[in-house]
This record gives C-alpha cells, structure tokens and sequence, in this order.
C-alpha cells in the first residue's frame, strides 16, 4: 500500500509549488502574518510581565501570585480566549488575537524575571546596599544586570510557546501559518492531506527555528562567566513553571 | 404567557444564560462526558507510558538523556502540527485526539516521576538492597511509593493541560467541550454558549486536580504525619 507514503509525497508536491508560496495568502504572506502576530504578542507579554515580576522579586513578596497566575492559564484553553476576546470591546482581527496569546506569554516571563531577582547573592545585594544604593538604583543597577539570564530564558520559552499558539489563531481567521492546516482539513482528508501534513511541517519548522535563534541570543546576552551557571538556571526557572 | 413574551422581547446575546444551559442539556452533557472521557483515557495512557519510561531512566542512567529529550522535541511541536502530521495516518476522529493528547502529556510525567524516583535517599535504596530486595522487589516496594509525590505532581499538571489541550481537537471535529467554544463561536457569536463551554473546562480541570490531590494525600499518609509532627 502506498497510504504510508502518500501523505508525505503530497505534501512535498504541496510544498514545491511555487504558486502555494507566493499567492496571496500563500505560505510568505502567512509567515508573515504569524511572525508579526507572535511578536506583537510577545512584547506585550514583556511589557506586561517584566515589569511586574522584577518588582515582585526585589520585594520578595508576590511568590504565591506567581504561581496562581501560571496555574490558572494552565486551565484556560487558548481556543475558549481566542473566542472570547473577539466579542469584547477588542473588537474582530489581530488586537484579539493578539492579546489572547499575550496573556499565555505572561506566565513563564513573569515566573523567570521572579526568580531571576530572588537569584540574585544576597551578599551582591548587601554589598550594594552597604554602598549606599536606594531600592530602585539596587533593582537597576545590581539585580537588573544579574537577572538578564533568567530574563533572556523566559523570553525564549514565552517567544517558542507564542509561536506555537499562534498556529491556533486560524480558529478565528485570525492569519498565521495555522491557516494553511485549516485550509487543508476543509478539505476532504483524502485530498487535503498533503497540504495539512505542509502545514505542519511550516509551523513545527518556523517554532523550531524561534526556539535555535534565541537559544543563540540567550548565550549572547548572559555574561561570558555566568553562561554555565546561566543555562542550568535557566532550565531550573523553567522547571519553576512547570511545577517540576 | 408573560414569561414567553419576555422571552421573546430580548433575544440579546448575554455572556451567560441558565436559558440557554437548560435548553441545551444534552448537548452539553453530550460534551462534557466526552471531554471527560478523553481526559481519562488520555491521562491512563500517558501514565503507561511514561512511568515505564521515567524507570527505564532511572535503571539505566544512559536512557535519561534520550528519553527526556525526545519527550522535550515532542513538547515543543505545536499542538496544531502534531495533529497536522498525525490525521493523515490517524484519520478524522478520537485515536487522533488521543494520540496527540497523550504525546503531550508524555513529558510532564516522565519528568516529574523521575524527578521522584531519583530522590529516594540513597540510604533507603541501600536497606532495601541489605534486606534481600531484587530490583523489582525494591522497585515496587520502595522506589515508586517514596516517588509517588513526584508522579502524581506530574500527574496533576499533565491532567489540567490535558483538559485544555482537548479542545483543540475541534479540528478534527472531536474537542468535547471545545466543540460546544467552536460552534458558539460560529453560530452568530454566541457568547452564552462559548462562555458556557469555557467554564466547564475550567471546572473539569479544578475538579480533577482536587480529586487527584485528594488521592495523593491518601495514597502518601506518611507525608502527613510528617508534617503534623
């Protein structure tokens, strides 16, 4: 039988067609629209969660939020937001799609920039007080630069996992690669095969992509002697999140 | 008469409606029962699989890199792709559904059971040696109840992404409560319905976290003496 086979030669017949690549609405113009949904998803999260989460980490309190937050979006199925939020005041297309996948980048960027600050030697920390710093010049200053790893950590976990979800704004025609996979389902299996196995052959392709550039930026912006200690930390917040 | 009138006077499209609910029963329960079921079925099945695993890492240090890195490379593939590479094989339907759930659920277990299992205390493992324990002796009676902490952490998290997890099979037409979310959403934006579907999964997800916490503090008394202590 050629059933095991088939899939995968339509989906490279799929793939080498060049009008599948350039047509409006073709696999550029979603990449496109996945890449600029993603990162406007993220630096909303950033703006959002950094904020909070260093503030929360140089006061030492808030621990216990931190975890609420990530348990409860843990519950809530992206597809029950990315429905909801088009009926309130956001209004139908991308502000919706937009923040729906914000509030999933939130969780592992406010958890790292917690634990990047709680991380941070109290002894650097008495020092820099002994030095005569006031609370916001010790945030800016001393734990600020200390927790860039963790930050940079948070960012690719946040960054990979809004990529992912993005493949979901398709429930709501809200553009991105996903399109091309619901394209391919409306079809019959049979036909559409080939174009929802290129489909997840683009998204799975394009996340892991998101995932080796910033493993690239996060070993660029820790400091060469904390890289080591840096990765292993990086690992250990991110187990933070996951509860592990 | 008066309750029919004003029925029909406000048709409205309110963000929740006992209304709705109470017209819709069957549909819902229909929803919620598969929900629930693919939840449990997911969950057992991941659980067969990845406790195994998370011994087989643990017996033979050289498996633990490999295992948790093909479960990593699991984790991070898109929800949407995996069932974009599986429903081509796997068809339209619920062995789709279950499939994918089950892939995902794979690395929380693994990784929080053989976080348990590798932090039994080297002194126990060497009493339990002394007292004549075999390996599997050891292993059943000693290295996976001081792990079940770890395993039924991995547990929870893996039941309440799981819940959320489901609804996504909507495209395959099979997303228990994500179906009722999905077709709210295309019947005129139906928010009482959508709103309806969404609480539910989140109940679920409550629910069973409850109930597997309520287990795991009656299959680990010994944890609670402890504490009490």
């Amino acid at each position: 039988m050629t059933a095991a086979a088939g899939p995968i030669e339509a989906a490279v017949v799929w793939l080498n067609d060049p009008l599948n690549w350039t047509n409006p609405g073709g696999i550029l113009d979603r990449t496109g629209e996945h890449l600029a949904i993603s990162a406007a998803a993220v630096l909303l999260g950033c703006l959002v969660a950094w904020p909070i989460g260093l503030w929360l980490g140089h006061t030492g309190r808030g621990g216990g939020l931190v975890v609420l937050v990530a348990n409860l979006t843990l519950a809530v199925p992206t597809l029950a937001l990315l429905t909801i939020l088009p009926l309130t005041f956001l209004g139908f297309g991308r502000p919706p799609v937009v923040v729906a996948l914000a509030v999933f980048a939130i969780p592992p960027l406010l958890a790292n920039a917690y634990t990047g600050v709680r991380a941070v030697d109290p002894e650097a920390r008495d020092a820099a007080r002994g030095m005569g710093f006031s609370g916001g010049q010790l945030l800016r200053r001393v734990e600020l630069p200390l927790a860039v790893p963790y930050l940079a950590a948070g960012f690719r976990t946040a960054a990979v996992q809004v990529v992912a979800t993005a493949a979901l704004a398709s429930f709501v025609n809200g553009g991105g690669l996903g399109q091309i996979i619901r394209a391919g389902f409306g079809l019959d299996i049979a036909a559409g095969g080939g174009q929802i196995l290129a489909g997840g052959l683009l998204v799975a392709g394009l996340a892991l992509l998101v995932e080796l550039v910033l493993a690239r930026v996060e070993r660029l912006v820790t400091p060469r002697p904390l890289r080591n200690r840096g990765r292993r930390a990086g690992r250990r917040a991110a187990d933070a999140v996951s509860g592990a | 008469m008066s309750f029919r009138l004003s029925y029909r006077a406000d048709p409205g499209n309110p963000w929740f409606s006992w209304q709705y609910v109470r017209d819709n029963s069957d549909t819902i329960l229909t929803a919620l029962r598969e929900h629930t079921s693919l939840t449990v079925r997911a969950v057992l099945i991941a659980v067969l699989i990845a406790v195994p695993l998370a011994v087989a890492a643990y017996w033979f240090r050289a498996l633990a890199g490999p295992i948790l890195a093909v479960t990593g490379v699991l984790y991070t593939i898109p929800s949407l792709a995996l069932f974009a590479f599986l429903a081509p094989y796997l068809g339209i339907g619920v062995v789709t559904v279950l499939t994918v759930v089950v892939l995902y659920a794979l690395l929380v277990i693994v990784r929080n059971a053989l976080a348990g299992l590798t932090q039994v205390p080297p002194e126990v493992r060497e009493a339990a040696e002394g007292m004549g324990y075999g390996r599997w002796g050891r292993l059943f009676r000693i290295d996976l109840p001081l792990a079940l902490p770890g395993i039924l952490t991995g547990l929870r998290l893996a039941t309440v992404s799981t819940v959320a997890l489901v609804t996504v099979g909507v495209v395959v037409g099979r997303g228990g409560l994500g179906q009722l979310i999905f077709a709210g959403f295309q019947n005129n934006f139906y928010k009482a319905q959508i709103m309806t579907g969404t609480l539910l999964c989140v109940l679920l997800a409550l629910v069973f976290d409850l109930a597997l916490a309520g287990a795991g503090r009656l299959l680990t008394p010994w944890l609670r003496r402890r504490s009490a202590a």
